[in-house]
């Protein structure tokens, strides 16, 4: 589907670099859109198309390297900047207000016609209907926000920007939150935007929606363009095979787990799912019937891309989140539903990805944090009160392995991420639990720490913990786990052995492409 | 009851019920954009002293006077506001707390009964009063004549501020900048508006009208000045605006209604009907509490609710 209009560079980075203290998250990146095209950005969370797309609207200054538009070098300082040039961006997280309507939310900070003091609320309206019309937006003007669905929201955010004038469109994973319908909703307005001469940067991670929408497609990963690809009138003779190995492609392999010492009576009961069904905080569904067993001592990894209901699988196995429906064993003992004193009880141990936020309470000592499980044992209390002696004394047990800096009495708030995940381990390892939990391990640690929270994990599973491991580093899942389980739009859609694995297999299962029986 | 009497509640009523209603007037623009100010007893307080002083201590023609006694007022209880502002906007603190703080430091017992002392107001008269104005000579009309056409000038000038609030808040640019300031101001500032400016603004001119709120108990309703005078007004002004669904038609129908029924309380004791006085005197606060429930219901909130940023610092970054 590609357009005959003109097809001149409207906006390009060329050699750019972005570094951070430590991280370079964009290495010489180039990358240009034509006017009139749909250009796909496709990439794993972390392969950079965040950073490159706050660079194109000001949010971020390369390190190195330029950015044109029409074929000018322009420098942006914000946003705003870039809106002169015409460039907008759609977040995932709207920027709405929900009680005013759909017309006062398009005219915030701006005016149709100059007048200063005036709000012709009628004016507005018509103008937003206008362009509504004009681009097959539907949304009526007149409507308070929150009377709007998620879809109709996102064409009030579309229209804010094309009602300023925008030329280039971003649209940052736009589908994420929008039903099958919703979506396709979306494709044909794209699709008309493109016909009217905008380009539209499309990110996503979901190679069906670019295969739908796109002219091209470019891909990083690790902050590396890997390539860009034509797609032709024939999208579906694309090889999908290619895109995947450009988005997950293997690099060099270190630090395997050793898997010998892991004993073949696989037949202990670890962690048994049944059936699960949970729903997110908006109440739809984000786990979809999903049954696994972890045998004592495995540690199963789950891959995939964020946002497919890992989250939620993580805190309804852990008890935190109340099930929809199906069934929790830990050690063969059922755990009733969003209950994580049963969990825990039953030898539930959970680290969230969520580390400060419902790991970790960061208001308090590190000691006390250690003993928020435990609390309640004589060990720890008596009566009503605390015995600050015992708990004091149990986090210098636990934590004389850990490295930490910092002793017991150190706020956890001033922790970093690092060493708090450090903390949040060693309370939860200190239990000796039947199954560990852990999603997103390493995520924002350092190099050290990471090799540390590896060699953990490895050892809870030598000493007959059942493990499962949520991550989206699939590098990471290979080393560390024996088994991978892939997770897509709240569904696992294929198991493999990590052992001998094949990366296409798992980028195409990444994508939602159910394993064949 | 007879006409006469009915006829009397309701101007009573108005005419007790307009410096709630100012006061309110300007609560409701300093929530709206998101900052809740609980020092509305402290500026009205502020704004009844430094009026009554100003009424007592210049000399001029008895309008011109009150004019300035009235401004006066208005910008003593906007310099406190401009604390309140300061501590929520600027530096983020809890806004309840800051707002109770300005009222123990500004009430009854602070800064207004300080003034009042140092400038020895207590226990002297003022020598300027606002007396009911005799509007087109209608005074006389039957029913309305002493409803609406006998009442002293700042009822008058409240009805043109609750209108010119409704204006401003619905039909210019300023007006729905500030909903969404108050609302979410994260979409503000992302669409250019200066949250910072706004909340500034709207706070700063909320105390200036709980000062001329506070000015009618010196120089219209007594024409003296004791400590407390405004004797938890500035109470009823927070409740009214929760109870008017933050609109200004409802502040002055609610202010109104409390004017009535305070009237109806004193007439119906001086009849010597047995009703405990608490009983009138509560009456705000149970229906603020009644009004709450509805609000606070999923049925409610969506439409009447507070502005939704009512309450929270706002911090570009989230941080």
């Amino acid at each position: 589907m590609p357009n005959e209009p003109d097809r001149r560079v409207a906006l390009a980075a060329y050699a750019v670099t972005k570094r951070f203290p430590g991280v370079v998250a964009n290495d010489n990146v180039d990358f240009e859109v034509l006017g009139g095209e749909v250009h796909a950005l496709l990439g794993e969370n972390g392969s950079g198309k965040t950073t490159l797309c706050k660079m194109l609207t000001g949010m971020y200054q390369p390190t190195a390297g330029r950015i044109e538009v029409d074929g000018k070098s322009v420098v942006m300082h914000s946003p705003a900047d870039a809106h002169h040039n015409g460039i907008f961006m759609v977040h995932q997280h709207f920027s709405l207000v929900e009680r005013l309507t759909v017309a006062e939310n398009v005219m915030l900070g701006w005016s149709l016609d100059g007048s200063r003091i005036r709000f012709k609320r009628r004016k507005a309206e018509q103008e937003v209907a206008r362009l509504a019309e004009q681009y097959e937006m539907p949304v009526d003007a007149g409507k308070m926000i929150g009377d709007l669905s998620i879809g109709e929201r996102q064409r009030v955010e579309i229209l804010k920007a094309l009602c300023r004038g925008a030329r280039v469109l971003i649209l940052d994973e736009p589908t994420t939150v929008l039903t099958p319908q919703e979506a396709e909703r979306l494709f044909a307005s794209v699709r008309g935007l493109a016909k009217a001469g905008n380009s539209v940067i499309f990110i996503s991670h979901k190679l069906h929606e670019v295969l739908a929408v796109s002219d091209r497609v470019s891909v990083l990963r690790r902050g590396v363009m890997t390539g860009t690809v034509e797609l032709g009138d024939h999208a579906a003779a694309v090889d999908r095979k290619e895109l995947a190995r450009m988005m997950v492609g293997r690099e060099i392999e270190l630090g395997r787990r050793q898997r010998a010492a892991r004993a073949q009576e696989a037949a202990t009961a670890g962690l048994e799912i049944k059936e699960l069904v949970v729903h997110n905080d908006l109440g739809t569904l984000a786990v979809d019937r999903i049954n696994l067993n972890v045998a004592a001592g495995e540690v199963l990894g789950v891959a995939g891309v964020a946002g497919n209901g890992q989250r939620e699988f993580a805190e309804a196995i852990a008890g935190v989140r109340p099930r929809s429906g199906g069934e929790v064993f830990v050690g063969g003992t059922p755990v009733r539903s969003g209950r994580p004193l049963a969990a825990l009880a039953a030898g539930m141990a959970f680290v969230p990805e969520d580390r400060m936020g419902i790991g970790l309470a960061s208001g308090i000592d590190v000691a006390e944090n250690l003993v928020l499980k435990s609390f309640r044992t004589g060990a720890f209390s008596r009566g009503p009160l605390i015995r600050r002696g015992r708990v004091v004394d149990n986090a210098n047990t636990l934590l004389s392995g850990y490295e930490l800096r910092g002793g017991p009495s150190s706020l956890v708030g001033q922790l970093s991420g690092g060493n708090a995940q450090k903390v949040l381990l060693a309370r939860e390892m200190a239990s000796q639990p039947k199954v560990l939990v852990i999603a997103a391990p390493t995520r924002g640690l350092d190099v050290g720490v990471t090799e540390t929270v590896r060699k953990l994990i490895a050892e809870a599973a030598d000493s007959g913990t059942a493990v499962v491991m949520i991550s989206e580093d699939l590098d990471e899942v290979l080393d560390l786990a024996d088994r991978v389980a892939v997770m897509s739009g709240g569904r696992i859609t294929g198991i493999v052995d990590a052992e001998g694995a094949d990366v296409e297999e798992i980028g195409l299962l990444m994508m939602g492409q159910e394993q064949a029986a | 009851m007879n006409r006469g009497l009915v006829i009397q509640l309701i101007a009573t009523g108005i005419f007790y019920g307009t410096p709630m209603a100012i006061a309110a007037l300007g609560e409701l623009l300093a929530e709206r954009s998101g900052v809740l100010n609980l020092g509305v007893e402290g500026m009205m307080l502020m704004g009844a002293v430094v009026a009554f002083w100003v009424s007592r201590d210049v000399s001029g023609p008895n309008g011109l006077v009150l004019i300035i006694a009235v401004l006066a007022g208005a910008a003593a209880a906007a310099a406190v506001s401009l604390i309140h502002a300061f501590m929520t906007i600027t530096l983020r603190a809890n806004q309840v707390v800051s707002g109770l703080a300005l009222t123990i430091f500004a009430g009854a017992t602070g800064l207004s009964s300080y003034v009042g002392d140092l400038a020895n107001l207590g226990g002297n008269p003022g020598r300027h009063i606002m007396n009911a104005i005799n509007v087109f000579g209608l005074k006389d009309v039957p029913i309305l004549g002493p409803i609406i056409f006998n009442q002293p000038a700042l009822v008058y000038i409240s009805w043109v501020i609750a209108f010119a609030i409704y204006w401003y808040v619905n039909k210019t640019r300023q007006g729905l900048h500030l909903r969404a300031v108050g609302e979410n101001p994260e979409a503000a500032d992302a669409m250019g508006v200066s949250v910072t400016r706004y909340r500034y603004a709207h706070v700063l001119i909320g105390g200036a009208l709980a000062g001329v709120g506070g000015s009618f108990y010196t120089l219209v309703i007594s024409s003296e000045w004791t400590d407390g005078i405004t004797s938890g007004a500035g109470w009823i002004a927070l409740a009214l605006v929760i109870l008017a669904f933050w609109r200004p038609a409802g502040v002055i129908a609610g202010a109104y209604l409390f004017g009535v029924v305070s009237a109806l309380g004193a007439n119906l004791s001086a009849r010597g009907v047995q009703l405990p006085p608490e009983v009138f005197s509560a009456l705000p606060y149970v229906l603020t509490i009644a009004v709450l429930a509805i609000v606070s219901s999923g049925w409610g909130r969506g439409r009447f609710g507070a502005p939704a940023a009512l309450g929270v610092p706002y911090a570009r970054d989230g941080g």
